[in-house]
């Protein structure tokens, strides 16, 4: 077979530059079907989204800022153990691990936690692979649903344990889903 | 010094009212018009079109309007500096001149004295019309030589070549339309197309040719070689800014208004509309007077929409295309048309 006959797709058409009939070249019908199909449009259901009042749903593997996630009962699930750092490319995961107090037993989960965790977010590519890494489940960025957003210093893009870290509230509730929080009767 | 008699002091105001009314309403449709002419954009292309200021965008001309005022108004280093001016100034009064001559209904008569709703009844409107369409053409050109800059000359080139060859054709196909009515005047134009005896329906080529025309008069797409974006930049009026920029938009708006106007009259029956009579015999000519305006205001929103549905469908023509389908295709048409109306009308009277 020559390769010029070869379609992959398909829809290979050959060109042809045969000569337009009279009416064709008149273009009076083309523009007149043109017209109807404009006023078709003109009549169908439009396709915006008017965005402030309406908002449309974010794919659920959509990848947006960062959560630390916390328990059923509210404690940090994190562990500091440096996986998500280890693990993503863009080196933009830094944090500094301290050891559980008796006071603290309520605040983290395990006897380690990390007292510092930051995330550059200039630096974050958003390929979810600190996610993928985490073996306790803290680390979320399919979750929340949110936007990191703009500002005019760099600094600010550092963000925090204060920015990333869940609300107790929110922890307990299970807001953000696939954690759902176990029923037990016995803690309240 | 001579003191003017009552009579003409009354006929004055009047008329000096009726220019008033008359320019507030042609400045009120060019003004909805650029707004009507981005939501018919819009909606054509399954958009919604601006409808952030007010209700469905209603504040929006107002908006268009206070920023190109605020605009910075720039001045290129050019030697023209009058004629830059002259330019937009031209091309907006010119635009507007036309609207002189279309009755608007017919004589309202209020406290026993008529009014007649036109400003002047010339009995050779219909020349007054065509001259002042074509000296249309000076304000771009003027514009686009003072800006010194060579996409705007070459836009101001072809709006005139554009504009004198499609002169041609449309002169030609109004003269068959004059064969038949036997008068330059508008208002009996109209007044023969009483009820449903449109012209339309009897010279169908006539308006075929005339409508081509005058949107190539109008420098509408498919002819708005002139302004042509993807190779002039903006064409004649790349160089303006601010208000003066606005006038050239807004001229061609107006233009806009008063060539609709003028292809309801002279085709779609102007101010009648069908049960007219009757409307004046049982409420009182006032009121059918009234509807009259009303009628042909929507004839002209229509054919404003009419003009803006072809801008969203119709690319540009090459100008080489657009010269061959003026001078080898309408020209010969217009010619043909007049012998075959000057036949028919030896047939039928």
């Amino acid at each position: 077979m020559a390769i010029e006959n070869i379609s992959l797709s398909g829809r290979k058409t050959a060109v042809s530059n045969k000569e337009m009939t009279f009416w064709e070249r008149l273009y009076f019908i083309a523009i007149i079907k043109g017209m109807m199909i404009t006023i078709k449009h003109f009549f169908s259901r439009k396709v915006t989204v008017q965005y402030p009042e309406q908002k449309r749903e974010y794919s659920p593997v959509y990848r947006g800022q960062h959560v630390l996630m916390r328990d059923e009962e509210g404690r940090e699930r994190c562990t500091a153990c440096g996986l998500c750092a280890l693990a993503c490319p863009a080196e933009a995961i830094t944090m500094k691990a301290a050891e559980r107090t008796k006071e603290e037993m309520n605040l983290y989960r395990e006897e380690k936690y990390a007292a510092i965790y930051e995330i550059n977010m200039l630096r974050c590519i958003f390929c979810g692979l600190c996610e993928e890494a985490c073996p306790k489940d803290a680390i979320y960025l399919t979750k929340s649903q949110k936007h990191v957003k703009p500002d005019v210093t760099r600094q600010s893009f550092i963000y925090g344990k204060d920015k990333l870290v869940i609300s107790v509230e929110d922890g307990k509730s299970g807001k953000y889903a696939g954690l759902k929080p176990i029923q037990n009767k016995e803690l309240n | 010094m001579k003191v003017l008699p009552y009579m003409e002091i009354s006929f004055i105001l009047e008329k000096l009212i009726l220019i008033i009314i008359v320019f507030a309403v042609t400045m009120f449709f060019a003004l909805y018009s650029t707004l009507a002419e981005r939501k018919v954009a819009g909606f054509i292309q399954d958009r919604y079109g601006p409808n952030r200021a007010g209700i469905f965008g209603i504040l929006q001309p107002l908006a268009d309007g206070a920023k190109l005022f605020s605009k910075e108004e720039f001045m290129p280093d050019t030697p023209n500096k009058v004629l830059f001016t002259i330019g937009p100034a031209m091309a907006m009064i010119v635009s507007l001149l036309g609207s002189a001559v279309i009755p608007w209904a017919n004589k309202f008569v209020i406290a026993g004295v008529e009014y007649i709703p036109q400003v002047a009844d010339i009995n050779i409107a219909l020349l007054y019309v065509v001259a002042v369409m074509s000296t249309a053409i000076y304000g771009i050109v003027i514009g686009a030589w003072a800006s010194n800059n060579k996409y705007s000359l070459m836009g101001g080139i072809r709006a005139g070549a554009q504009m004198v060859s499609y002169e041609v054709a449309m002169g030609l196909s109004l003269i068959a339309l004059v064969m038949m009515t036997g008068t330059f005047s508008l208002r009996e134009i109209t007044e023969q197309q009483a009820g449903f005896g449109w012209n339309a329906f009897y010279q169908p080529l006539t308006l075929f040719i005339f409508l081509i025309c005058s949107f190539a008069e109008c420098n509408r797409t498919p002819f708005d070689l002139a302004e042509c974006e993807s190779e002039l930049v903006n064409g004649h009026h790349t160089e303006f800014s601010s208000m003066k920029m606005g006038f050239y938009m807004f001229s061609e708006y107006v233009s806009m208004f008063f060539s609709s106007a003028l292809i309801s009259i002279l085709f779609f029956g102007g101010y009648n509309y069908p049960g007219m009579e009757w409307v004046a015999d049982n409420w009182g000519g006032n009121i059918a007077n009234t509807l009259a305006v009303l009628t042909l205001l929507g004839k002209i929103s229509f054919f404003i929409f009419f003009y803006m549905w072809v801008r969203w469908t119709i690319p540009r023509f090459r100008y080489d295309q657009l010269m061959r389908l003026g001078w080898k295709m309408l020209f010969p048409l217009a010619l043909f048309n007049i012998l075959l109306v000057g036949v028919l009308i030896l047939i039928f009277k």
